[in-house]
């Protein structure tokens, strides 16, 4: 088997971007670790879940969609084809990896959304099992697993008590990422690490099951009261995947962008002629829950939620998908609609 | 990848076509109508293959932004389409700012449309306020155009004042037709002293001219506030919800499923949509509407 030392994943980055990959990988930057471009001289850290999650380099913040020239009155379209570079998500958790499943439902269900794909289709998913998780993971409440290996091409897996990761390559693309960094890899034994105890938070069918007749529950407005409306949940999601579309222009030139959205944003569905149906943060905070827990699956056949636990990390004010899934579930055990 | 190899032709579904203003109207206050016509051949044509009434585009200007209106005028008129819209916000602004002779952007036909294949033989009640009454028009002209193939034809169409009534041109050509009733009406105050239709509420008017529902389907488009009333009004008249058909006009920014802001439940209005029963509308959660 192909084994790589612990303290050589950076080496691995390295190899990869030498053989003209764009390298994302867990990095450290001061205090925090972020999925962003390997750049020599960086620290990666495989301990800690990144701040941001892996859907960033598929479906970027901000993505150039449209471009245009101004002449007087007058403008010209300039076309503009989704271009994206050889890429590998290195070391990103089987959380981020699972969430490619509803990015390439939502993205492919009926038009084909050539930007996503075309980051799709260059991207490799190296994934690194998790051998520690933290009182907000909760990937084994929504059908995910702390060693899965869905949607990855290949899996780091930890070893010898971590010393090593075991290289494990799954398709085609993670074996041309072994032959990439055949320099950095061993070919040898080890003894790979019980993945993490992630134990059950909710029982997703039940919050799903709940749903289906929750959207008048009196509920929402007591669950989503802490909210502050300010998206950091929608956007350091992984499968989150509302968008803006803006343009910006000189009196010359502009472009059109695709910018990040997020329905817990009070104007995210406000009408021009000022009618807004979601018009407060208990309305906007259902549609978050539901669409995860009840609509996606109705129209996709899975979850919207890979049980990552960013939000409950990055929110503020201490809420998470986690812990109202949790009250849900507890509602509908008393019977409360 | 070598430099040899052939990448795969890419498309953008982002990519709008130019459209030139053949010619620009002032409907009423803050309302304008543009004539527009393809610039690109290719676009035109795929345009055709796929328009069906009731689908919608995106129309744009360059540094502004895009709006959705529904497109207003039938596919059985191929030299060009039409939107009607409000300036109600930047984009909109920037759009009535162009005249005929200059250009702007669009994408589509996206959406459902008005099943009006299965009305072959049925009579037809348009009930239209306002600003509505373009996503209607298109129906009623595709009807108008296949006239034989369709039974009575009744429209209804209201507004708040004799100036806010658009397409004062075509109401007066359909008075003129025999095969055509046309009731026409404003909010009690909105009358001028030469205005010979009626005065009143729309889901009145309705109530007293009693259309049949016998055979009869109903096209519904208004501000909310005329459907909630005038929807009760057309039950007691008989009609089925399942035969009474109306347009969501839910917030859209991409129009092809993609970016979740015109969600209901788990429709999405651009794809499921815009055109519902008033049946399917029943089922919707109705706080997301």
């Amino acid at each position: 088997m192909k084994t790589l030392e612990a303290t050589k994943l950076a080496d691995l980055a390295a190899a990869l971007t030498a053989a003209g990959y764009r390298v994302i990988a867990p990095c450290q930057r001061g205090d925090q670790v972020h999925l962003e471009c390997y750049q020599a001289g960086k620290t990666l850290r495989a301990d800690v879940i990144p701040v941001n999650s892996a859907k960033d380099a598929l479906f970027p913040r901000s993505e150039v969609i449209g471009r245009y020239r101004f002449e007087g009155n007058e403008f010209e379209t300039v076309p503009v084809a989704p271009q994206a570079g050889k890429t590998v998500l290195l070391a990103v958790r089987p959380c981020d990896a699972a969430a490619l499943a509803p990015l390439d439902a939502v993205f492919n269900w009926d038009y084909k959304d050539e930007f996503y794909n075309a980051h799709r289709d260059a991207t490799t998913v190296v994934a690194l099992a998790c051998t520690a998780a933290d009182d907000q993971c909760f990937c084994t409440s929504v059908g995910g697993s702390p060693d899965s290996t869905a949607n990855a091409d290949a899996v780091l897996r930890p070893a010898d008590g971590g010393k090593r990761f075991i290289l494990e390559s799954l398709t085609d693309k993670g074996q041309a990422i072994a032959a990439a960094g055949q320099a950095v890899l061993t070919e040898g034994q080890a003894q790979a690490d019980p993945p993490a105890q992630v134990a059950p938070a909710f029982d997703s069918a039940a919050v799903t099951a709940w749903a289906k007749d929750g959207f008048d529950s009196p509920l929402w407005k007591e669950l989503s009261l802490a909210c502050m409306g300010c998206g950091a949940c929608a956007y350091t999601c992984p499968t989150c995947h509302c968008f803006d579309i803006q343009d910006e222009a000189t009196r010359r030139e502009g472009v059109r962008l695709r910018n990040w959205d997020a329905c817990g944003f009070g104007l995210f569905t406000k009408h021009a002629g000022g009618h807004n149906p979601r018009h407060d943060q208990a309305s906007r905070w259902r549609q978050r829950v539901m669409h995860k827990f009840a609509y996606f699956p109705e129209r996709f056949e899975m979850l919207a939620c890979t049980g990552c636990g960013r939000c409950g990390r990055l929110c503020g004010n201490g809420m998470s998908i986690r812990e109202v899934c949790s009250q849900i579930e507890q509602a509908a055990q008393a019977g409360v609609k | 990848m070598t430099m040899t190899q052939q990448e795969p032709a890419m498309s953008n579904l982002y990519q709008p076509t130019v459209m030139r203003i053949a010619s620009a109207r002032d409907e009423a206050p803050e309302i304008r109508t543009f004539r527009l016509e393809f610039t690109d051949d290719q676009y035109k044509q795929d345009f055709y293959k796929k328009y069906r009434v009731g689908m919608f585009g995106l129309y744009g200007l360059p540094g502004a932004g895009e709006s959705t209106f529904c497109v207003a005028s039938p596919p059985t008129r191929t030299d060009y389409i039409e939107c009607t819209f409000r300036r109600t916000g930047r984009v909109t602004a920037a759009l009535q700012d162009r005249e005929a002779g200059q250009t702007i952007t669009f994408r589509g036909p996206y959406g459902n449309s008005f099943p009006i294949d299965q009305w072959k033989g049925r009579n037809i009640i348009f009930i239209a306020g306002g600003i509505a009454l373009p996503p209607v028009r298109s129906v009623i002209w595709n009807v108008l155009d296949r006239r034989s193939e369709f039974g009575k034809v009744t429209i209804v169409y209201g507004a708040r004042t004799v100036a806010d009534l658009v397409y004062k041109d075509e109401l007066a050509q359909w008075e003129a037709m025999d095969d055509v009733e046309l009731i026409t009406t404003v909010d009690p105050g909105g009358e001028t002293a030469d205005w010979k239709g009626k005065i009143g509420f729309v889901p009145t008017v309705v109530k007293d001219s009693a259309p049949s529902p016998e055979d009869c389907v109903a096209v519904v488009c208004g501000p909310p506030i005329m459907i909630k009333f005038t929807l009760p009004v057309l039950t007691d008249l008989g009609f089925a919800a399942g035969d009474i058909f109306t347009t969501l006009e839910n917030r859209m920014k991409c129009g092809i499923g993609k970016c979740g802001r015109c969600n209901v439940g788990s429709l999405y209005v651009c794809k499921d949509g815009p055109v519902f029963t008033v049946e399917q509308v029943g089922k919707m959660p109705q706080g997301d509407l």
